[in-house]
């Protein structure tokens, strides 16, 4: 009957929908945004700072509806803490090898290092009079400590989500490794498109705009790599992608999210400059949604227990 | 201490009486209503359909029939969690609510866990599930209440057929090997244990004898650890990052960015060029 089947679809699925499809877009953003605004600091021009500060603007409100979507998914919101401290002990709660323990405790830290650079990006841009805030961006050692800090864990809150799903048995998810990777850099290539998408405007940050409409295009290539190696990898798993999720993959993801902006990124002269460049960001954000969709829904829906 | 104790699932004599599904329900106060709808399978007797967080017990009914209906069996299971020696759900639960108890069993504490779901996504029979009453992951405990008071769990105690059988691992696994040798010696080739030694998640402390492929009953054929994963992925995501944070600088760093002005230039004198 079930002759064939890999072993992933003999188990049940956790449920994980909406609320989980917006975490990871939105926490993928958070770490991204925070990932690109660190580089443009730490390596950056200094007229690119206004550039890198809507990295920050973006980080911090973004892991904080991270939170509050997760603890809204839980069936128990108000044990939240429960991830963080043991219930009956109050020792610390850890655990180094599952992804949820790991992933909390990065949402919080990172959320910490978002917040200080949030004050520092408004206090560099003269909307708060606060001196102190100016020293949590680089350059500087708290500055570059923030920068460092924060960027690396914001990757990690950006790729991890991939890995939990990998760190599971269920159909797709667990039949591959590369999920983790190519979440990363859908948060990269997401994560740009947003910062372009709110600085196409002003002029004064074209040059800073381009590099990152460079580095979008750099993220997208990759990102078709480890799609086109995600799907080999999944083997007799990819089972799972032959139906309308498949196709959504290929129309959705690969087409409206990468392979169009790809053209309007190479082809800015033919159409028309001004808008070839936000009309990318948008389609780029719109495939990194529809790829977390595919991933989730694609697996909550498989199996042979319904 | 006492020793690992589980069941031993003889699927050959169990008639598909329910009576573990309602023995369990009763001792563990499960609800039975299903949230007040009564639904029905409408293609076996087989009503329960899967193990979830109110039905800790499930008697799996595989009929297998030719199309005239002239030739058939009818396989029963009844399955249960398998308090795997190494559990996935134990592994990943975030808040440490899965414990491994003394008995070797693996038990969820209701009041620790807090719904994240993880665990039903890790299982690699599909065990648990959301109970509705209590919102949170449930399964069975192989009566742990019961087993602390020196009592063997309900479903086993109320088998009229010792299908079910509970004791000492230890023991069961004899007892096992003895029944698929008796059942080899009378004609039934088929006859095999499943997840009655260490290679399968270390062992399953409840495991079964079977005459047919696992997928037929709707066990995984190769069960896994969902941490099979990690190491590998864990891996590609930082060469990813890697490749990434190289990507960004070379993007902008100070001599990119005026590459980046120079490559401006040229285009818009190209422009002119062109519109000229």
């Amino acid at each position: 009957m079930f002759g064939d089947l890999p072993s992933t679809w003999f188990t049940s699925a956790p449920d994980w929908r909406w609320l989980i499809i917006g975490y990871f877009f939105i926490g993928g953003l958070a770490g991204g945004s925070f990932f690109l605004a660190a580089l443009i600091d730490l390596f950056g021009r200094p007229q690119d700072r206004p550039l890198a500060r809507l990295g920050y603007y973006i980080a911090f409100p973004a892991v904080l509806a991270s939170g509050v979507l997760l603890i809204l998914d839980l069936s128990r919101p108000l044990r939240f803490w429960h991830m963080l401290l043991e219930s009956n002990t109050w020792q610390p709660m850890f655990k180094w090898y599952s992804p949820m323990s790991t992933g909390s405790w990065a949402l919080l830290v990172f959320g910490a290092f978002a917040f200080a650079a949030f004050l520092a990006a408004l206090a560099d841009s003269g909307r708060v009079r606060w001196d102190w805030a100016r020293r949590l961006r680089p350059p500087g050692v708290a500055g570059t400590f923030v920068a460092v800090g924060g960027g690396l864990l914001g990757f990690f809150v950006a790729g991890y989500t991939g890995i939990l799903l990998a760190v599971t048995n269920r159909p797709i998810w667990a039949d591959t490794t590369l999920l983790g990777l190519t979440f990363l850099i859908s948060a990269a290539s997401t994560s740009a498109a947003l910062i372009v998408l709110l600085a196409w405007r002003r002029r004064a940050l074209a040059p800073g705009v381009q590099a990152l409409t460079r580095f979008d295009s750099i993220a997208l290539v990759f990102e078709l790599i480890a799609l086109a190696a995600l799907v080999a990898s999944l083997g007799g798993a990819a089972r799972g992608w032959f139906n309308a999720w498949g196709v959504l993959l290929v129309l959705g993801v690969v087409g409206v999210g990468i392979l169009v902006p790809l053209l309007l990124h190479l082809r800015t002269g033919t159409f028309r400059q001004g808008y070839a460049v936000p009309v990318a960001a948008v389609l780029v954000l719109i495939g990194g949604f529809v790829l977390r969709v595919v991933v989730v829904l694609s697996s909550e829906g498989a199996g042979v227990l319904v | 201490m006492p020793e690992p104790m589980g069941f031993f699932t003889d699927t050959t004599v169990c008639i598909g009486c329910k009576a573990c599904e309602v023995a369990c329900k009763e001792w563990n106060q499960l609800p039975a209503h299903n949230g007040g709808a009564h639904t029905l399978s409408g293609d076996s007797y087989d009503n329960t359909r899967q193990l979830d967080g109110t039905h800790w017990r499930h008697v799996q009914f595989v009929e297998q029939f030719t199309p005239d209906r002239s030739e058939g069996r009818w396989l029963l299971m009844s399955d249960v969690c398998k308090h795997c020696v190494r559990a996935g759900c134990l592994e990943v639960c975030p808040t440490g609510a899965i414990i491994r108890t003394e008995f070797d069993s693996v038990v969820i504490q209701s009041d620790a866990c807090n719904g994240c779901r993880d665990c039903l996504a890790a299982c690699p029979f599909g065990v648990i599930g959301m109970n509705p009453v209590s919102n949170t992951a449930q399964k069975c405990t192989l009566c742990y209440d019961r087993l602390q008071a020196g009592m063997e769990p309900a479903c086993s105690k109320a088998c009229p057929t010792d299908s079910i059988k509970f004791g000492p691992v230890r023991e069961l696994r004899e007892v096992a090997a003895a029944r698929v040798e008796q059942l080899h010696g009378a004609g039934e080739k088929r006859a095999y244990l499943y997840g009655a030694d260490d290679t399968m998640l270390g062992g399953l402390n409840a495991f079964f004898l079977l005459v047919d492929r696992p997928e037929v009953y709707r066990l995984p054929p190769d069960p896994q650890m969902p941490t099979r994963n990690l190491g590998m992925s864990a891996l590609w995501s930082t060469l990813g990052a890697v490749v990434l944070g190289i990507a960004g600088i070379f993007s902008f760093r100070s001599r990119g960015a005026r590459t980046a002005a120079l490559a401006e230039a040229e285009e818009e004198e190209r422009d002119v060029r062109r519109s000229a």
